[in-house]
C-alpha cells in the first residue's frame, strides 16, 4: 500500500512537473524577445545548409515505378475566390501569368503559351512540412529563362509568388524564394503532374516546384511573379501566408 | 571521471588521492568512505545543458510528430501502410485514439491518438499536450523550438566528443578494458540485483555503463542528428547517399523517431540508476563533482 502510494505520488509528482516545466516553455515562448530568438535559428540553418550545398545541386530524380499511385493534394485543394472559379468554368483561357516588379519589361504568358514552351520533366520527391513524403512527375518550363526574358533588374533580391487562393478564407496565398533559388535547374512551373493537365487540388493551371524546399513554398494556383528587393512591404512582411502565421521562411528542412 | 580513474592503482594508494570523511583517525574505520572528485567541470557543464536540450528537442519533436502522426518505411509515404500510426476514430459518437503498429491495433483512448487537453475534452492528436512543446497544436513554434535547440544540442555535443577524446576521458573511463570484458557477466547480474560497486570499484564506470555512454554518445546522439539532417529536402541535394543507405527519407524519419526512443529510455534507466545507487550522492557528483565513494562490505566476515 505504501509502496503503491508512493508510487501513485511520484507518477503525480512527474505529471505535475512535465506540466510545470511545458507551461514555462509556452510562456517563454509567448515572450516576443523569446520567440523572435527561437525563431531566428531559421537563418542560421538557411546559412549552415546554403554552404553544405552546391548551388545547383539536384534533388534526387526517381524512376516512374517510383511515382506514388495518387499524389495527395493538401493545403488549398479546391479554391473559392470568385476570380479563380470563373477561369476556372472557361479551362483558364482567361487566364495570364504576370511577371513584373523589378524587371526592364513585364510581360505575360497564357496557358498555352506556357504549355508550348521547352519543357523539362522531373519525377521528384515532394516533403510537406507535415512530415508526409509523396513521388510524382512534374512537366513545366524553368523559371531562370522566364525571369531572364523580363530582364531582372540588378536590385531584385527576392522572387514573390502571387496566388488566386485565399486559404481559410483569410488572405491571399503567396510565397517568396531568394534570387539564387528561382535560377536552380530544378525549379520549374509545372502545368502538369504524372503527364496529365495540373489537376485542381494540385495547383491548376500552374505551380511552382521547389524541389530542395518544403511543400509550402511550392505556391500552387499561381497567376503572378514579381521582383522585389525587399518582403517588408508585402503582405504580412514574412515572406509568404505561412510564414506570416509564424513558420520558416528558409523551408529547406 | 576524475582523479581517481580508471587505471588498476593499488587499494592503498586510492586514500591518499582523496579526502577522507571519517572525522577522528584513531577511530579504525574498517573501510573509510572517502570522497573524489568524480566529473571534471566540462562534463558538468556540458551535461546539463544537454539535459535541457533533450526535453526541449522530444517535446517539440512530438509536437512536429504531431502533424503528421505515422512513420513508413521508404522513399516515400505509403499512406495506407504505416509502421506506425496514432490515429483516432469516433465510435459510437465518441473519440477512441487507436495506435497501429503494423496491422495490430489498440486501443490507446486518453494517451495516444486521442487524449484530453486543457478544457478537459478528447481531443484527436498523436501525443498528449502534456508530452508536447508547445502544449497545443502548434507546428511552426514547435518546428522553432526544435531547430533552435538542435543547433545548441549539436554544438553541446560536438564539443563534449572534442573534450572526450582530447582530455583522454574517453580512453581512460569510457573504452571498456579487457577485464571489463570478463567481468560481463557478472555485471549483468549485479545489475540485475540491483546490486551496486562498492569501494575502489565505484570509482570507475562498470562495464554495463560504459557501453550504455558509448551507444548514445557515439551512436544515439550523433545518429539523430544525421536521420535529422537527412529529412532536410535541402541538404537531400548533398546527403542524398545517407537518404538511400538508411531506406529512404521517410525511413530516415523512422530511424530519427527510434533514436529518440533509444534516448527516453537510456534516460529512464540513467535517471533510475541514479535514483536507486544514491541519489544525492549522484547528483551532488554532476553538480559540484564530489562523489563519496560507497564503503566496501566486508565480503569474508568471520562471524557469519
Amino acid at each position: 500500500m505504501i509502496r503503491n502510494s508512493r508510487r501513485s505520488f511520484l507518477a503525480r509528482a512527474g505529471a505535475a512537473g512535465s506540466a510545470l516545466w511545458l507551461a514555462g516553455c509556452d510562456r517563454l515562448a509567448a515572450n516576443s524577445g523569446f520567440a523572435r530568438w527561437l525563431s531566428s535559428s531559421d537563418r542560421l540553418t538557411e546559412t549552415v545548409q546554403r554552404a553544405l550545398t552546391s548551388r545547383d545541386g539536384l534533388a534526387h530524380e526517381y524512376s516512374e515505378a517510383d511515382i506514388a499511385p495518387s499524389f495527395r493534394a493538401n493545403g488549398s485543394i479546391n479554391p473559392q475566390t470568385p476570380e479563380y472559379l470563373a477561369m476556372r468554368a472557361t479551362d483558364f483561357r482567361d487566364w495570364r501569368l504576370a511577371i513584373g516588379g523589378l524587371v526592364r519589361e513585364p510581360y505575360a504568358l497564357s496557358l498555352d503559351e506556357i504549355r508550348a514552351l521547352p519543357a523539362r520533366t522531373q519525377i521528384t520527391r515532394h516533403d510537406c512540412v507535415e512530415g508526409w513524403s509523396a513521388i510524382g512527375k512534374w512537366t513545366g518550363p524553368l523559371l531562370g529563362p522566364l525571369l531572364e526574358r523580363a530582364g531582372v533588374d540588378s536590385a531584385a533580391r527576392f522572387v514573390v509568388f502571387r496566388c488566386l487562393d485565399n486559404l481559410g478564407g483569410v488572405g491571399m496565398y503567396y510565397e517568396s524564394i531568394a534570387l539564387e533559388d528561382a535560377y536552380h535547374p530544378q525549379t520549374i512551373l509545372a502545368h502538369a503532374l504524372n503527364d496529365q493537365p495540373l489537376p485542381v487540388g494540385n495547383g491548376a493551371p500552374l505551380r511552382v516546384r521547389l524541389e530542395r524546399m518544403l511543400g509550402y513554398k511550392m505556391a500552387k494556383y499561381l497567376v503572378g511573379i514579381e521582383l522585389v528587393d525587399s518582403l517588408a512591404g508585402i503582405e504580412g512582411g514574412k515572406g509568404g501566408y505561412w510564414e506570416d502565421r509564424g513558420y520558416q521562411w528558409f523551408g529547406g528542412i | 571521471m576524475g582523479d581517481v580513474s580508471g587505471t588498476q592503482a593499488p587499494a592503498s594508494a586510492i586514500p591518499a588521492r582523496a579526502e577522507s570523511l571519517s572525522q577522528p583517525p584513531m577511530i579504525p574505520a574498517p573501510a573509510p568512505a572517502w570522497v573524489i572528485r568524480r566529473h571534471r567541470l566540462p562534463v558538468r557543464i556540458l551535461h546539463w545543458i544537454n539535459v535541457v536540450c533533450l526535453v526541449v528537442l522530444l517535446g517539440s519533436g512530438l509536437q512536429i510528430f504531431n502533424a503528421h502522426p505515422a512513420l513508413y518505411w521508404g522513399d516515400q509515404s505509403h499512406f495506407d501502410d504505416p509502421l506506425l500510426k496514432l490515429g483516432a476514430r469516433t465510435v459510437g459518437g465518441e473519440l477512441r485514439g487507436e495506435t497501429r503498429i503494423g496491422d495490430a491495433r489498440f486501443d490507446t483512448t486518453g494517451f495516444l491518438g486521442a487524449s484530453r487537453e486543457a478544457d478537459g475534452k478528447l481531443h484527436a492528436r498523436g501525443f498528449p499536450s502534456w508530452l508536447t512543446i508547445p502544449a497545443l497544436k502548434n507546428l511552426a513554434i514547435g518546428r522553432d523550438w526544435h531547430f533552435t535547440f538542435a543547433w545548441i544540442f549539436l554544438v553541446n555535443g560536438t564539443f563534449y566528443l572534442l573534450w572526450t577524446f582530447a582530455s583522454r576521458h574517453f580512453a581512460s573511463d569510457l573504452a571498456p578494458t579487457r577485464n571489463d570484458w570478463r567481468g560481463f557477466g557478472r555485471s549483468v547480474v549485479d545489475h540485475l540485483r540491483f546490486r551496486h560497486p562498492k569501494g575502489e570499484e565505484a570509482t570507475r564506470y562498470n562495464v554495463l555503463q560504459k557501453l550504455a555512454y558509448l551507444g548514445v554518445i557515439l551512436v544515439l546522439g550523433p545518429g539523430i542528428v544525421l536521420m535529422g539532417l537527412a529529412m532536410s529536402p535541402y541538404l537531400g541535394a548533398s546527403l542524398d547517399w545517407m537518404v538511400q543507405a538508411v531506406g529512404g527519407r521517410q525511413s530516415a524519419r523512422t530511424w530519427h523517431f527510434l533514436a529518440a526512443a533509444g534516448l527516453v529510455l537510456f534516460a529512464f534507466v540513467h535517471v533510475f540508476e541514479v535514483l536507486v545507487s544514491g541519489f544525492w550522492n549522484n547528483l551532488r557528483s554532476m553538480i559540484t563533482g564530489r562523489y563519496a565513494v560507497p564503503v566496501e562490505e566486508a565480503r569474508h566476515d568471520p562471524q557469519q
